[in-house]
């Protein structure tokens, strides 16, 4: 077995640098990687391009470091979330690159399997697709979009063990999955961090090669972003 | 009299099959999921990552790793999966999912679709809508027939930045039903209770072709 362990965040941020483009799992607030955010806060990186569906919301998630002034670019394909991140787009100090959601699901997954590009239908005729070839199969026009280049991917599980095997729960996987098999180092912080052994090989998402350092993480609010509720009458 | 909120997502409804798997966007197509007929069986997937989707929690069981693409709490009915969002939109491109509803701000007669974008405006960004609409077979957009100053949103040619392009096929709105062709532009099928045919052709902008038997929606 080889151990991927690592005994906290602060350590798991080794190598990260001011200007490094960086991938962040969840979706929402669901399926963050809290800890590591908190730690890249505290260690005060820099002008970080930030891969991420969104943008987190006022102080918390990808908030943090939008409050922090460390992000200088976002790609991602929603961020109506958050007043800080509206300002600073607005005012021209947050650069910004919008994608459709399943492109950017996918150019995280071929990063992480080895296809450096890829035809999709979606964006064809619209703005996305401009200043992109555009070729036809089986009679309909795709653009071609190229997988992402990340240095470090950082994605949260809800189990772990020593060999980096990591298991998520419900819609907490959604691009921690294919972060964690794209980054050049890929740092996963779970809930519960276990001994080799005790995870089912049948039950593992994502293999520990995908994943270079694994932390217990120290503290989780999983905050829930729009708590909608139907009456028991 | 024309259609409240639900009225539309209760017309779209009548549209579900037996067997379909429904992708529902923000907003009045969530409500589709209120009114699906007895005896329909479909599941609902959510793009970011669960097929079997089910109604809102009761309180207290709500739980932060379960969330719909609104980012609201949700819950999972039996026969449920979670997936990741590249196996989630791979479902969507490859055409399994055999229906898609989402809102519109504007539709073209040509079946073009706009609601991401509005020039000089905070952009949020498209999210998962230009995957959905570059793949489904099935669209219905569900919208307002005019917007609030009483400008037709059924247009010749869409004035805002475009979702997809040649992509709708139903649309259902507070005033009528209507198919697009792109030989024949809107085609009206149904008029809402009590809303004439007049009131519709003058509520739409774009080319629209009216049979000569238009019928009531049947909505009880």
């Amino acid at each position: 077995m080889i151990n991927r362990i690592v005994d906290n965040a602060d350590v798991a941020l080794e190598g990260l640098e001011d200007g490094m483009t960086v991938m962040f799992g969840g979706f929402g607030l669901c399926g963050i990687p809290e800890n590591s955010i908190a730690a890249i806060k505290k260690k005060g990186i820099k002008n970080l391009t930030c891969i991420s569906n969104n943008a987190g919301v006022d102080h918390f998630g990808l908030g943090i470091l939008l409050d922090n002034g460390q992000i200088k670019k976002m790609i991602s394909s929603y961020v109506g979330e958050n007043d800080e991140f509206e300002r600073q787009m607005l005012s021209g100090e947050l650069e910004v690159e919008l994608i459709p959601q399943g492109t950017l699901a996918e150019r995280c997954r071929a990063a992480g399997a080895g296809i450096p590009a890829f035809f999709t239908p979606a964006g064809y005729g619209t703005e996305v697709a401009e200043g992109k070839e555009v070729r036809e199969f089986n009679g309909k026009p795709h653009i071609l979009e190229h997988a992402f280049d990340s240095s470090f991917a950082f994605v949260k599980a809800w189990k772990g063990d020593a060999a980096g095997n990591l298991i998520f729960k419900g819609t907490a996987r959604n691009f921690n999955p294919l972060m964690a098999m794209a980054g050049k180092i890929t740092v996963a912080e779970v809930e519960q961090l276990l001994p080799a052994g005790h995870l089912d090989p049948n039950e593992i998402h994502v293999p520990g090669i995908f994943v270079h350092r694994i932390y217990q993480g120290a503290a989780f609010e999983k905050r829930i972003e729009q708590r909608t509720v139907r009456s028991r009458s | 009299m024309a259609l409240d909120k639900n009225g539309i997502a209760k017309r779209i409804a009548q549209e579900l099959q037996s067997g379909w798997y429904v992708n529902l966007g923000i907003g009045i197509p969530t409500l589709v999921a209120n009114y699906i007929p007895e005896g329909i069986d479909i599941e609902f997937q959510s793009e970011n990552g669960i097929l079997g989707m089910g109604p809102f929690p009761f309180e207290g069981e709500e739980s932060p790793d379960l969330i719909n693409a609104g980012k609201q709490t949700i819950t999972a009915l039996d026969g449920a999966s979670f997936f990741d969002s590249a196996t989630s939109f791979a479902m969507i491109r490859a055409q399994k999912v055999q229906l898609t509803v989402l809102g519109a701000m504007e539709v073209s007669e040509n079946g073009d679709i706009a609601n991401w974008k509005i020039p000089g405006k905070m952009v949020k960004g498209m999210g998962g809508a230009m995957d959905l609409v570059a793949s489904a077979e099935n669209i219905i957009v569900a919208m307002q027939h005019c917007n609030r100053k009483g400008a037709s949103k059924l247009l010749k040619a869409c004035s805002l930045p475009i979702t997809g392009m040649q992509c709708v096929k139903k649309v259902v709105t507070d005033l009528a039903v209507m198919d697009i062709d792109p030989g024949q532009g809107f085609i009206l099928r149904e008029r809402a209770p009590g809303v004439s045919v007049e009131a519709i052709v003058a509520a739409t902008e774009g080319r629209l072709t009216v049979p000569e038997h238009v019928p009531e929606m049947q909505l009880d």
